[in-house]
């Protein structure tokens, strides 16, 4: 079976600390991870693997050359070969210009039958990129997905996390499925992992290698235009009280709540 | 589509249903779509894909819309993205809307983007605000991005539609208004485009009569401070108490205390509940940012420094095994003596 995994590197989550003064989440600029919700789309594509004789998966992340950071973390957990396309024309691209890159690369690249995607990436938080890349590809796309109950013989079949339950659908093969947390436990990259990630080469493509019009690529070929950010205060002068004396404190609160109209 | 492809106009809405009823994020998404489409000087339609969902299609009228565009079809009972998209990318080249907004649910957050794929335009995700620039008529999108500590604005200045999802519970549906008249399009296409690579095989419903936690008016929500299982029992009563939906912090859902559908912040669900109460979150900023948005947050802690105060309207610093069971306690008390009213207040009327 031929998977791709399609990643991104975002700053580091763990390393965000709160202005305590303005209430803004400070974020170092030059730590970076492999979005965190990615991993369980790795995870869940190298078990894929495990259990599919001859199964090849190929990370694919569009970034600055130090994105290769991230595929490396995803070729740590089990993946086989790395793909960063990186190039000046791709700077700036919303979600539809992102999968525009992405889809011409896999495009490029050839086959494949299963195309695995993280819900969002923690930064942006958008999850367009995924569905916009099956479209592009003319595969269906299965969002939130939280188990795949099995796969193989050009069909699969999963589970959706969706508002009230799960949803079992199956669909043909190819097919790219955004994964939640939900559906597995990423493992940590063992050390024979590591040493094979860090003598993996990483291809580097442009533009012109994956035959993309640079029209339709990064800020020139986005339909969005970011026109103004601003950082608003999360802090809030709320009233404080002791519970040392939970009869009084409890009444205190249900005044509250009440004074609101919430009971 | 570019915008010198065609005459684009009128505000349209994504309708949801599920089941055959329509959802209550279409009329709240009406809400928003009919001060765009007055501001704008225009019409509102709202789009309704279902099968047996035709005389749904009032009730988006009685909430709105002007127009009701409803493709009705046994290959529409379940969400199959491909066939979805494929239909409302015919009605989109058809009618030729200038703005086109959906939920920021899993369906909009889902079909949007294979629509706006398919028929390349951009599409801004789970935005909070929406407005019409009066210079230039263009659609102005706000979204939190970073778990909503940076807040972007966003145009489409060249493409149509102007297409974003909008987070659910980020204004109220309008009042039913039963006398309001509009038209109802059914639209029917060739049958081999209902025809889907994806199919539909069962639902397992979850065992819970309460809303999904992007979905609530009140959350009650438990962290590590709940210590184990058997106490996170309590956050369960007292959710119920409140007729609230359960929420927790990433570390609860780790312990296995709770699925991972309940979870708030950066790597869970965002919420925006009209109450949040925290209980034994210490509030890392990954939690804040999936609920800084809600109206109303109380929060227990034992710990001062926790960082769930600096964003809580009402907090007490205390142990929560001291305070949770009196507040349950109370809490029942009220609810008895309460519908002991009510009740006597429904003999009374049915005495009279």
């Amino acid at each position: 079976m031929r998977i791709v995994v399609l990643v991104k590197q975002v700053p580091s989550t763990d390393k965000v600390k709160m202005d305590v003064e303005t209430g803004i989440m400070v974020r170092s600029a030059t730590e970076a991870e492999l979005n965190p919700l990615d991993t369980y789309a790795v995870e869940e594509a190298v078990r894929v693997k495990e259990k599919t004789e001859g199964t090849e998966i190929t990370v694919i992340s569009m970034g600055p050359p130090m994105a290769t950071y991230a595929i490396r973390e995803a070729i740590a957990m089990g993946c086989d070969k790395g793909v960063l396309l990186s190039d000046k024309a791709f700077a700036g691209a919303d979600t539809w210009a992102t999968a525009c890159t992405l889809s011409s690369a896999l495009k490029k690249l050839g086959e494949v039958d299963l195309i695995f995607s993280g819900e969002r990436a923690t930064d942006g938080e958008t999850g367009q990129v995924g569905p916009s890349v099956a479209a592009q590809l003319d595969m269906p796309a299965l969002t939130y997905v939280s188990k795949i109950r099995e796969v193989g013989d050009g069909k699969i079949v999963v589970e959706r996390a969706i508002e009230g339950g799960h949803e079992v659908v199956e669909s043909s093969l190819p097919v790219l499925l955004s994964v939640v947390k939900e559906i597995n436990e990423p493992r940590m990259p063992n050390l024979t992992g590591k040493i094979r990630a860090r003598k993996t080469e990483v291809a580097v493509m442009t533009a012109a290698d994956i035959g993309l019009d640079p029209s339709r690529a990064g800020l020139a070929g986005s339909p969005t235009r970011v026109v103004k950010v601003f950082f608003p205060s999360m802090s809030r002068n709320g009233m404080i009280v002791d519970g040392k004396d939970p009869e009084k404190t409890v009444e205190q609160l249900l005044q509250f709540l009440n004074d609101k109209s919430f009971i | 589509m570019k915008i010198n492809e065609g005459k684009f106009q009128g505000v349209w809405t994504l309708g949801e249903q599920r089941d055959g009823d329509i959802s209550t994020v279409s009329y709240e998404l009406l809400a928003w779509g009919r001060e765009l489409a007055d501001k704008r000087g225009t019409t509102l339609a709202s789009v309704i894909l279902g099968h047996n969902i035709e005389g749904k299609a009032e009730s988006l009228i009685q909430h709105g819309a002007d127009t009701v565009y409803v493709v009705d079809h046994p290959g529409l009972e379940h969400f199959t993205p491909d066939v979805h998209a494929a239909i409302l990318e015919k009605l989109v080249r058809e009618f030729m809307p200038e703005i086109f907004i959906a939920s920021a649910t899993t369906y909009g957050r889902t079909v949007m983007p294979v629509l706006a794929a398919r028929i390349e335009t951009g599409l801004t995700a789970d935005c909070t605000v929406l407005d019409i620039e009066q210079e230039s008529g263009l659609l102005i999108q706000t979204r939190p991005a970073i778990g909503g500590n940076v807040m972007a604005t966003i145009k489409t200045p060249e493409h149509r539609p102007q297409m974003s999802t909008v987070r659910p519970r980020s204004k109220k549906p309008l009042a039913l208004d039963a006398s309001r008249k509009g038209n109802i399009v059914v639209k029917e296409y060739p049958g081999d485009l209902y025809v889907s690579k994806v199919k539909f095989i069962e639902f397992i419903k979850e065992e819970t009569t309460a809303l999904p936690i992007q979905e609530a008016d009140m959350i009650v929500s438990g962290g590590k401070g709940m210590k184990d299982a058997k106490n996170f029992n309590l956050i369960h009563e007292l959710a119920d108490l409140l007729n609230s939906s359960v929420g927790a912090s990433r570390q609860a859902v780790d312990m296995g205390w709770i699925p991972y559908s309940h979870q708030v912040g950066l790597s869970g669900k965002t919420v925006s509940p009209r109450l949040y109460i925290a209980l034994g979150i210490s509030g890392a900023v990954q939690h804040l940012a999936g609920m800084s948005s809600a109206d109303v947050v109380v929060a227990i802690n034992n710990d001062p420094d926790a960082g769930i105060f600096r964003v809580c309207d009402f907090g007490i610093v205390g142990d929560i095994f001291e305070l949770l069971p009196v507040l349950i306690e109370k809490l029942r008390e009220r609810k008895a003596t309460s519908s002991e009213g009510e009740h006597k207040a429904t003999s009374s009327k049915g005495g009279s």
